[in-house]
């Protein structure tokens, strides 16, 4: 998992922020639209260097799955619910559901963002009920 | 400008399938390569294109090519995963209309199987992977996983459902002498084979096998100095959407919506005129939404469209016909098999599975997690 090119200066705000306790996104100043994963340009308009924004980290689950056979850098944490959430501020990621039972999370679930270390030891986005 | 009857198929094959240790990948296309030419009547010496794909080699399309002795004058190395032979189909037809090559070969092979410390796909976790790997989702099941509790949630389609297509996909199996899993299969043993990633079973997702294949593609003028009846390409149509699944804008959707309509207007033919389908069956559900996205049921509709045996040999509406990604084969990339099982249906080289009179086929190849779809129409007449 770990992996020694990371991060890089695409994602460095984004794991920067995430160290701080903050869920970053951007945000394009010309046509509005919201971007993540954080790239160099805007996804629809291509106006370079959009804006940093922080999210409030509330969204709601928009796909589930409970992994059973976990990769082997994974082994031994299965069952886990993978998440992919769909945040307020209009933009969808991946991430993982804690502190709850996997299979007690439903599409269209509230969560909320909190931060714990992740797998390589970089402070990490996960969700909780919100 | 449209590349309908732009080329023709002349030649298929396969290597030999399923657990050959005694091969490399480069053994392996050979041997397709090979019978492909033979069943043409073609040589080597003609072939002057070459389309190839994997992740098996530093260089594959030079590697490859050097192996056979092949220095064509046309390449064509896209990789977008197991749908990157239904694109090569689509870029050899604009290739031969345009006058740039006259016989293209379309070659595959991997010995994942056999030899998978030497040729797997690496997993990277950089680049825009890094914002899904620290998750755990193993790939790509995982992602289809995701896919599928998206339509049970917005539209009630159940394990039963995906469960039947499994089962009607082995009774086709049952039928080819040379697809690996042949056992009957029932909707119990699919729901009961234990859960990889919810709400797919190990037995939604489809083989882990060694396998090679072959097509070969001429010009119309070729086609018409051969002794098989030639399979014309009629319409073809492709779409890439995203690389990974968290980027994907309506996990129900794929980009078959968008290929698929471009093949039926291509064609200009419509759902009802065709006599066999083959869809990229990596699992089950993916099969579901393909064809939802091609429009041959209404979204939501899939579930119902693809149980209780509708999609057998005894259903209405055949469907993988060789035993599919599930039950006959799948080496990795499987979208060459489903121009090789088109082609010999159309032909009528099928046997005890050979659909009554198929003259027009649809064969539609997903590769990625839902990333990429082309679809083509092939037709005798």
């Amino acid at each position: 998992m770990s992996d020694d090119t990371l991060p890089d200066p695409d994602s460095e705000p984004y794991w920067d922020g995430a160290a701080a306790g903050e869920l970053r996104y951007r945000h394009c100043a010309s046509c509005e639209t919201v971007i993540f994963y954080p790239r160099s340009l805007c996804t629809h308009c291509g106006a370079p260097n959009p804006d940093w924004a922080v999210s409030k980290g509330q969204g709601t689950v928009y796909a589930v799955s409970v992994v059973h056979r976990a990769p082997p850098a994974f082994k031994g944490q299965s069952p886990y619910a993978v998440l992919l959430v769909d945040l307020d501020e209009g933009f969808r990621m991946m991430s993982r559901i804690i502190d709850v039972e996997p299979d007690s999370v439903s599409i269209g679930d509230r969560v909320r963002v909190i931060f714990q270390d992740g797998p390589d030891g970089r402070p990490t986005p996960y969700f909780t009920p919100a | 400008m449209s590349l309908k009857r732009a080329c023709a198929i002349a030649g298929v094959a396969e290597s030999r399938l399923g657990v050959v240790p005694d091969s490399t990948v480069l053994t392996l296309q050979a041997e397709a390569l090979v019978a492909a030419l033979a069943d043409a009547g073609l040589e080597k010496s003609d072939v002057d294109g070459l389309l190839v794909s994997g992740a098996w080699g530093r260089l594959p399309g030079l590697q490859i090519a050097e192996y056979l002795g092949i220095q064509p004058s046309y390449a064509d190395s896209t990789m977008v995963g197991g749908a990157s032979f239904e694109f090569h189909l689509g870029h050899a037809a604009a290739a031969i209309q345009a006058g740039l090559c006259k016989v293209a070969v379309i070659l595959y092979g991997s010995t994942q199987r056999s030899r998978a410390d030497k040729y797997i796909f690496q997993i990277r976790n950089d680049l825009g992977y890094q914002y899904e790997a620290p998750y755990g989702l193993p790939t790509p099941v995982g992602s289809y996983a995701m896919a599928a509790s998206r339509h049970f949630a917005q539209y009630g389609t159940t394990s039963e459902q995906l469960a039947d297509l499994a089962v009607s996909t082995r009774e086709w199996a049952a039928l080819n002498p040379k697809a690996y899993r042949r056992e009957p299969l029932t909707r119990e043993d699919v729901l009961n084979s234990g859960p990889i990633a919810t709400p797919l079973n190990k037995l939604d997702c489809c083989l882990f096998t060694d396998g090679g294949g072959a097509v070969v593609v001429v010009s119309p003028e070729i086609a018409k100095t051969l002794d098989k009846a030639p399979v014309w390409l009629l319409g073809q149509g492709e779409s890439v959407s995203h690389a990974q699944i968290s980027e994907m804008p309506d996990l129900t959707v794929t980009p078959a919506a968008k290929s698929g309509a471009r093949a039926f207007e291509m064609a200009g033919v419509t759902h009802t005129d065709l006599d066999l389908v083959q869809i990229y069956d990596s699992f089950t559900i993916t099969v579901l939404l393909t064809l939802e996205s091609l429009g041959f049921c209404s979204p939501g509709a899939g579930g119902e469209f693809i149980s209780n045996g509708r999609t057998g040999p005894s259903g209405e509406f055949p469907l993988n016909t060789n035993g599919g990604g599930l039950s006959y084969c799948h080496p990795g990339q499987y979208g060459i098999f489903l121009i090789i099982e088109a082609v010999r249906q159309l032909r009528g080289e099928c046997d005890a599975r050979q659909v009554a009179d198929a003259t027009l086929a649809l064969i539609s190849g997903t590769g990625g997690v839902l990333s990429s779809n082309s679809t083509c129409i092939l037709g005798v007449e």
